[in-house]
């Protein structure tokens, strides 16, 4: 989901945040359609098929509230067919945040609203519960491991991330620091990768990446590790990595190839948690995330720019909660969707190649610029509410729902 | 190397290039003979700097930023010479340049011209040595008259330094682009060569405290008000600023052939008690300007390169460049608008003086940036280039 272009002159006047028409990626209808076109409805109609020939697949997924109301909304043959796959019975759906917000960090109890929300959301879609927890972005802290712990959920998910686990594998289930049920399962990442980055790098020494060669090295695990949590972004078919370099035929042989050695199967997450015992405990004190070479949350809030941003949009919570406006309210949480501030991220020459191919903006200051805008109206919006009812009840047309650009989908 | 001016006696950018730009080849251990057409009281203790004594027949010697139309307006009553005559000098340098390059026979690998004031000098320098000729592009005939009545001598002194040239290095991409289509240079002689800086940031006395106090913000245009660095886009902007943020001053440092224009633009919208000109500023006056600015705008309607992006950037300010410049091809940390496009102009440096986040972090990675665009950096670039023609 993403702002539009949104000048300073623009503020007091449009309120539309999210409905660019241009042809440029800023454009969210656009850019669903895109996705789903090059990746979700391909590969929706693979995974269908392999679910139906083999009985011993199951799948995991992660859906965003607001991109289950994009779907909704403009394209509900795509959200059909997410169905069809739930329906099966052998796809879990993971609890998260509504807005795929960083709100853990800001404010508990918006945090907690939003995965209500969520929660909510998903079993009027799918008619399902989600029993396991994944933070946006995998952002974990043994803080959100106990919250998670406390709610009853089963299994929270977390980067497998050397920092923490040190000598030890990803392999296995462990239990977070302080909780009492609740388990972890980590994120291998080098195996993850190799599939969502390395797929088609033609220099990486194992390209072309089979699903035989993929699935030996899985299998290699067995003896020294019970599970392999294999975390992607769902776009990773057909839209991070091209059709034409051969990611669905990879995905259509992959099952095959697992499940011909005998020893290994495919569960859900919350399978996976009741079918081992913890290993260990993990212990993770600061806030580990998926993304860049850091693995924390500066891709986000790593300058001052987007720590600003975002300290600022999370200032008005009191204001905008008493506004009681729900429009006002659900403009407020969409800026909160943490897209908005890894598009002003700065941290170009290192890992700036994969933030410069995700922004749709020109510059990361461009994405601040109009954000902030944005926001200034947002609080312009809250301050006229507060006076008397006759300068304000200004007539809107109907929002025009925006998308968002979808989340990660655990396999 | 043939130059045309030096600091302190440049009118422009250009001279600050060739003096970086020297200075970092022969840290690099390049022998430089730098040819100036007349004699200056400049200093170049890296380089045996020579004058070719042009003036003994000449006279007094135009800047290298003049047109003949902006010559005529600025000098209306003959106190200089006629507009003909700054090509007189370069041709009067090319002249002498035929007697001086006989003494250097033997010990030169490498002629390197810079623009066009040097290019005859630089054509006869290499027939009589018979060495490579370098011909290094500050700017076009096109740049300076923004296309409008280029000057068909000129032109042709371009083109024909262009032909004869082995090598040709613009500044910047989209001049690349213009010696392609308005010179038909062919286009593996070009090499873009990036101009760089090497000044660090030295903390000086504040200026326009008075301002400062009161809570005003400081927007900045420094450069030759001329019609290539877009001096009406920038009152008009001013205007649209003022709109939003009502405090704020603008500083306009240079001087030229539009300065009457701007203060008359100026006027005309009401906004004339917001400006302040300061005339043409070198040195730690110049640093201290762009130290006191919250922002400075480029708007230039075409700029080959643009040092003054990375003079501001060494000096911690925030920039807000054209896209129709050369420095705008490199920077990443800048904030960058078509030179036309007024309304966006005005809502990004609104929001610099309005986000305080905004502003710190484009300093920071400005900064951090700018150490990466060195002269020697460029010279390595240069001798490179060098080395591809010396056979």
């Amino acid at each position: 989901m993403r702002v539009k272009r949104y000048r300073v002159f623009d503020v007091g006047w449009d309120h539309d945040y999210f409905n660019d028409n241009t042809e440029t990626n800023l454009n969210n209808k656009k850019v669903l359609a895109k996705v789903a076109a090059k990746s979700y409805l391909p590969t929706n109609t693979i995974l269908l098929k392999l679910l139906e020939n083999h009985p011993e697949l199951s799948l995991t997924y992660s859906f965003s509230g607001i991109l289950l109301e994009q779907l909704e909304k403009d394209f509900p043959e795509i959200l059909d067919s997410f169905k069809k796959l739930i329906n099966t019975g052998r796809v879990e759906v993971l609890s998260e945040t509504y807005y795929h917000s960083l709100a853990f960090f800001y404010s508990r109890k918006e945090f907690e609203r939003q995965v209500e929300m969520h929660k909510a959301k998903i079993k009027r879609v799918f008619g399902v519960t989600p029993k396991a927890f994944r933070n946006t972005e995998l952002a974990y802290t043994n803080e959100l491991a106990k919250w998670a712990d406390e709610k009853g959920f089963t299994a929270i998910l977390a980067e497998g991330w050397d920092s923490f686990l040190g000598w030890r594998s990803p392999n296995f289930v462990y239990k977070p620091k302080g909780t009492k049920k609740i388990k972890t399962l980590l994120k291998n990442y080098k195996l993850s990768d190799d599939i969502a980055f390395r797929f088609s790098e033609k220099s990486w020494s194992q390209w072309p990446l089979t699903a035989d060669k993929f699935a030996d090295w899985v299998s290699r695990i067995n003896g020294n590790g019970q599970v392999v949590n294999l975390f992607m972004d769902y776009e990773t078919f057909g839209e991070h990595q091209w059709e034409a370099n051969g990611i669905f035929e990879f995905l259509r042989q992959l099952p095959t190839e697992i499940l011909k050695h005998p020893d290994n199967n495919f569960l859900t997450v919350s399978e996976a948690a009741k079918a081992y015992p913890a290993m260990d405990e993990v212990d993770v004190p600061y806030i580990v995330t998926w993304a860049d070479t850091e693995r924390d949350l500066s891709a986000w809030v790593g300058n001052a720019i987007q720590t600003s941003a975002i300290s600022l949009l999370y200032s008005l919570e009191k204001t905008i909660l008493k506004a009681n406006d729900p429009e006002l309210t659900h403009d407020w949480r969409r800026l909160q969707t943490s897209d908005h501030f890894y598009y002003m991220c700065t941290k170009w020459f290192s890992d700036g190649d994969v933030h410069k191919y995700f922004n749709p903006y020109e510059s990361p200051y461009d994405a601040f610029i109009s954000f902030m805008n944005v926001v200034s109206d947002l609080k312009l919006r809250i301050e006229k509410k507060k006076q008397p009812q006759k300068s304000l009840n200004k007539k809107r047309k109907h929002i025009e729902t925006s998308r968002n650009f979808p989340n990660s989908i655990g396999i | 190397m043939l130059g045309w001016e030096l600091p302190p006696f440049n009118s422009g950018g250009l001279g600050e290039a060739c003096f970086g730009l020297a200075r970092a080849l022969s840290k690099k251990g390049v022998q430089i003979t730098f040819v100036l057409p007349k004699k200056l009281d400049v200093h170049m203790d890296f380089a045996d700097l020579i004058f070719a004594d042009v003036d003994e027949v000449a006279g007094n010697l135009a800047g290298a930023y003049t047109t003949n139309d902006s010559w005529s307006s600025l000098f209306p009553t003959n106190a200089f010479p006629p507009a003909q005559d700054y090509i007189g000098g370069a041709l009067k340098f090319a002249e002498k340049m035929g007697l001086l390059a006989k003494r250097y026979k033997g010990s030169i690998d490498v002629v390197h011209a810079h623009d066009w004031l040097t290019y005859p000098a630089g054509m006869v320098a290499k027939r009589v040595l018979n060495k490579p000729l370098i011909a290094h592009v500050h700017a076009t005939e096109f740049d300076r008259t923004g296309g409008h009545n280029p000057n068909p001598m000129v032109y042709a002194i371009e083109k024909k330094g262009f032909e004869i040239a082995d090598k040709v290095l613009p500044v910047g991409g989209f001049m690349k682009d213009v010696l392609i289509e308005k010179y038909n240079v062919d286009q593996d002689k070009i090499q873009v060569v990036y101009n760089g800086i090497d000044d660090c940031r030295r903390d000086l006395a504040p200026v326009l405290t008075a301002f400062k106090e009161l809570g005003y913000k400081v927007v900045l245009f420094l450069g030759r008000i001329t019609l290539q660095k877009g001096p009406e886009y920038f009152v008009r902007a001013a205007k649209r600023i003022l709109d939003y943020e009502p405090k704020t001053i603008f500083v306009v440092t240079g001087s030229g052939d539009m300065e009457g224009y701007m203060i008359s633009e100026a006027a005309r919208l009401g906004i004339l008690d917001k400006f302040i000109f300061t005339g043409f500023l070198r040195g730690e006056e110049r640093d201290q300007i762009y130290q006191a600015a919250d922002l400075y705008v480029m708007p230039s309607v075409s700029e080959p390169f643009g040092i003054t992006a990375l003079e501001a950037l060494v000096n911690k300010t925030p920039l807000l460049i054209s896209k129709q410049s050369g420095v705008s091809e490199i920077l990443k940390n800048a904030l960058k608008v078509d030179f036309w496009d007024v309304e966006e102009m005005a809502n990004k440096a609104v929001a610099v003086l309005k986000y305080s986040a905004l502003k710190s972090d484009l300093q920071t990675e400005g900064q951090k940036e700018v150490r990466l665009y060195s002269w020697a950096k460029t010279a390595d670039q240069v001798i490179n280039v060098y080395n591809q023609v010396v056979h």
